[in-house]
């Protein structure tokens, strides 16, 4: 019998996380664009979390996002715009939908839950156009006024408030995440990721599993979305969009699935290609994002994750 | 002793550069362009420049002492978050003097917390909801709202022996404000609403709303879709089942029949009474100057729509209330400097309201035609002076 995983830090892992905080004095003039990728990386992590741990295909993971960020901008909007409760409930009111729909989402195989997670989005995203006396409609949900972080931060121009709290938040969610993946529960998805068919040979439940994993996936989303319209005091109807559940899953591809860093850092490579090539050409910029992504998936299998992976074991290996 | 050389040159070529750019710095305004350059809405951004392009074309690029200056970001669509971080970069990083472009409502009502904190002017060019003026006092807004554009058309219609319409609109915010528009004014003229459908927004089959309406026997149909394809499905359905032959009229908001797309979609649209502020196809010098002007920026490829003369009408405010402060581009002077600024626009006169800080305009009546050049709204009636009555 072997232990657990250890939750110790590894000297790779302690490198990553003084990136942002070097990016913070480094670039103070891309903070807001920094806490975007944050976001989008929290985001990622929630769906590393159902994909590359319980495989669980979503393609409409934006469904919690966008709950997230309606119920932190509806709960700003009427007066209630403390940042850390405006967290908490979005946590819990797209947990909650997690929950619910992940009885649809447990019952079938890939093609299925494609289809039922693609349909969800698509039902939200109409059900906020419909409800536009509530939601502001396709022409969004504007007045949202966040009170201050602790009552001391403010959110300003220059970012920097948005930078912290999304990091801080980010860094919390993703320990809550790892020691979650690496406890006896994470270890028990791992094994119906390789065969969902033997786990209950040895006294697993797959169902239950997965509608827990699905939830908490749900409730990190939630928190992904309130970030996001906390920071930019705004929520547009495109939260519930495909086109970001479809952004979300080439961001967590190209990372790498399964290693929690890949959302991360597929995050980052993603909306920073896509600032750079913007702003070196506002018009035909798809183009080559769309190029580099080819040829990256092409390259490095596993996405970049699985590629520095493949890269720190022939060093290992070489250097031994 | 040649490192010593060429440490000198190199400084003294720094110091020439930075000197050179600390003085440009002073004489160049800056406008920094939020717009929609990729994606399914990538014609907004690029017909909103285009119009602005073409008017530094007439107007050369220099206003009271300074050289005005266009950084341009896409927003990709509708994407609000990356709208208001491009607005936030270009106040914060790029120093950027005026805020302009928005073609899209959410993209400009998430940057207007941005114009208001860095007390910087914002001119929508395009996004036409009601409120937008209403959520920063820096906005101005110099292209049309859609109560505006709407009302005329039923008051037209009415005066015109139409008495019972029925409405068509797709079910998002747009159509829904625009449906409570006419429908309003049409009352108010003595006019019945026999009956009103709301169409899908995603992929509508339009076949059986135009058989439900046939059979309600009005006398005029009144149309709101999205711009592009829909209207295309729902006029050929309009021709298929015989609506014209039963003797009801088709009338809607110009935005379906935008000089941009009009020739894409052809024949069908022959005898649309639309109401618009905007026609190609108008009878000035200004629009024809205009006309010219923006084929020789963009290539005459494409024709300008309503949102190059937004764009253009955007850049002529700008201009005009730099000269009025003498260069000075604080908000709060060029804001004032464009309350109740009277332009003459391709599209005629247009005024900034003092009070709402919207456009003022005349609204045309117009109606499908083939001319010489392809297809065109030929502007037959007009209603002037029309103020937004959503507000």
């Amino acid at each position: 019998m072997s232990a657990l995983p250890t939750l110790k830090w590894n000297k790779f892992e302690i490198a990553f996380w003084l990136i942002p905080i070097a990016a913070f004095f480094l670039f103070p003039r891309y903070l807001t664009l920094g806490s975007q990728i944050l976001i989008a990386g929290l985001f990622a992590l929630s769906l590393d979390l159902i994909l590359g741990y319980a495989r669980i295909i979503s393609l409409g993971h934006a469904a919690f996002f966008g709950l997230g960020a309606y119920t932190a901008g509806l709960l700003a909007k009427h007066g209630f715009g403390e940042p850390l409760s405006g967290l908490f409930a979005a946590a819990a009111v797209a947990a909650l939908a997690g929950w619910i729909t992940s009885f649809l989402i447990v019952r079938g195989q890939d093609l299925t839950r494609l289809m039922v997670t693609l349909g969800i989005g698509l039902m939200l995203f109409e059900t906020a156009n419909q409800a536009s006396s509530i939601t502001g409609g396709v022409d969004g949900l504007s007045g949202v006024e966040m009170k201050k972080i602790f009552g001391v931060f403010g959110f300003g121009l220059d970012g920097k408030a948005a930078y912290l709290y999304s990091l801080a938040v980010l860094f919390v969610v993703f320990n809550a995440t790892r020691a979650l993946v690496r406890s006896p529960f994470g270890l028990s998805l791992r094994g119906i990721r390789e065969g969902e068919r033997r786990m209950p040979a040895i006294g697993a439940s797959v169902r239950r599993k997965l509608v827990a994993v699905y939830t908490i996936g749900a409730g990190i989303a939630g928190i992904a979305g309130a970030l996001l319209a906390q920071t930019t005091q705004f929520v547009g109807i495109d939260v519930f969009g495909f086109q970001r559940s479809a952004e979300l899953m080439i961001m967590l591809v190209l990372g790498g699935t399964g290693y929690l860093y890949g959302g991360l850092l597929g995050a980052a490579v993603f909306m920073i290609l896509q600032d750079y090539l913007a702003n070196l050409n506002p018009v035909y910029w798809q183009f080559w994002l769309g190029l580099l992504l080819v040829l990256i998936v092409l390259f490095a299998r596993g996405g970049l994750m699985g590629g520095l992976a493949v890269l720190h074991d022939r060093v290992w290996r070489t250097s031994r | 002793m040649r490192f010593g050389n060429l440490g000198k040159k190199l400084f003294c070529g720094a110091a020439t550069l930075a000197l050179a750019s600390a003085v440009s710095a002073q004489n160049v305004v800056k406008l920094g362009m939020v717009g929609e350059f990729s994606g399914p809405f990538a014609q907004y951004g690029q017909q909103i420049l285009g119009g602005m392009k073409a008017y530094m074309k007439l107007h050369g690029d220099t206003v009271a002492g300074k050289k005005i200056e266009i950084v341009q970001k896409d927003t990709g669509g509708p994407a609000p978050d990356v709208a208001k971080r491009l607005a936030q970069e270009l106040v914060t990083r790029d120093n950027v003097d005026i805020l302009v472009g928005f073609g899209l409502t959410p993209n400009a009502l998430a940057v207007a917390p941005v114009a208001t904190e860095a007390k910087k002017a914002m001119v929508i060019m395009n996004a036409a909801t009601s409120i937008i003026t209403t959520r920063s006092p820096y906005i101005v807004r110099v292209s049309m709202t859609l109560p505006q554009i709407t009302q005329p058309m039923a008051v037209w219609a009415a005066k015109n022996g139409i008495k019972k319409v029925y409405t068509v609109v797709a079910d998002y915010g747009p159509g829904l404000d625009s449906e409570k528009a006419f429908s309003e004014a049409f009352k108010a003229a003595g006019g019945e609403i026999v009956g009103s459908i709301h169409t899908p927004l995603q992929n509508p089959d339009f076949a059986p709303f135009v058989q439900r309406v046939k059979d309600a026997k009005p006398e005029a149909v009144f149309l709101f879709l999205p711009a592009g394809e829909q209207g295309i499905a729902f006029m050929k359905g309009y021709a298929e089942r015989g609506l014209a032959q039963a003797g009801i009229k088709l009338i809607a908001t110009g935005d379906i029949t935008d000089d941009g797309v009009l020739e894409a979609m052809g024949e069908p649209t022959l005898g649309l009474i639309t109401s618009f502020h905007y026609s190609a196809a108008h009878n000035s010098p200004e629009n024809a100057a205009f006309k010219k002007a923006y084929a020789e920026v963009n290539g005459d490829k494409l024709r300008p729509n309503f949102m190059a003369a937004g764009g253009y009408d955007g850049m002529a405010a700008i201009y005009e209330a730099l000269k009025k402060t003498n260069g000075s581009t604080d908000g709060d002077k060029l804001v004032a400097a464009m309350k109740g600024m009277k332009l003459v626009s391709p599209r005629g006169p247009i005024m900034i309201d003092p009070e709402t800080r919207d456009v003022v305009q005349t609204v045309y009546i117009r109606k499908v035609e083939k001319t010489g050049g392809g297809l065109y709204n030929v502007e037959f009636d007009k209603f002037p002076d029309q103020k937004d009555p959503g507000k």
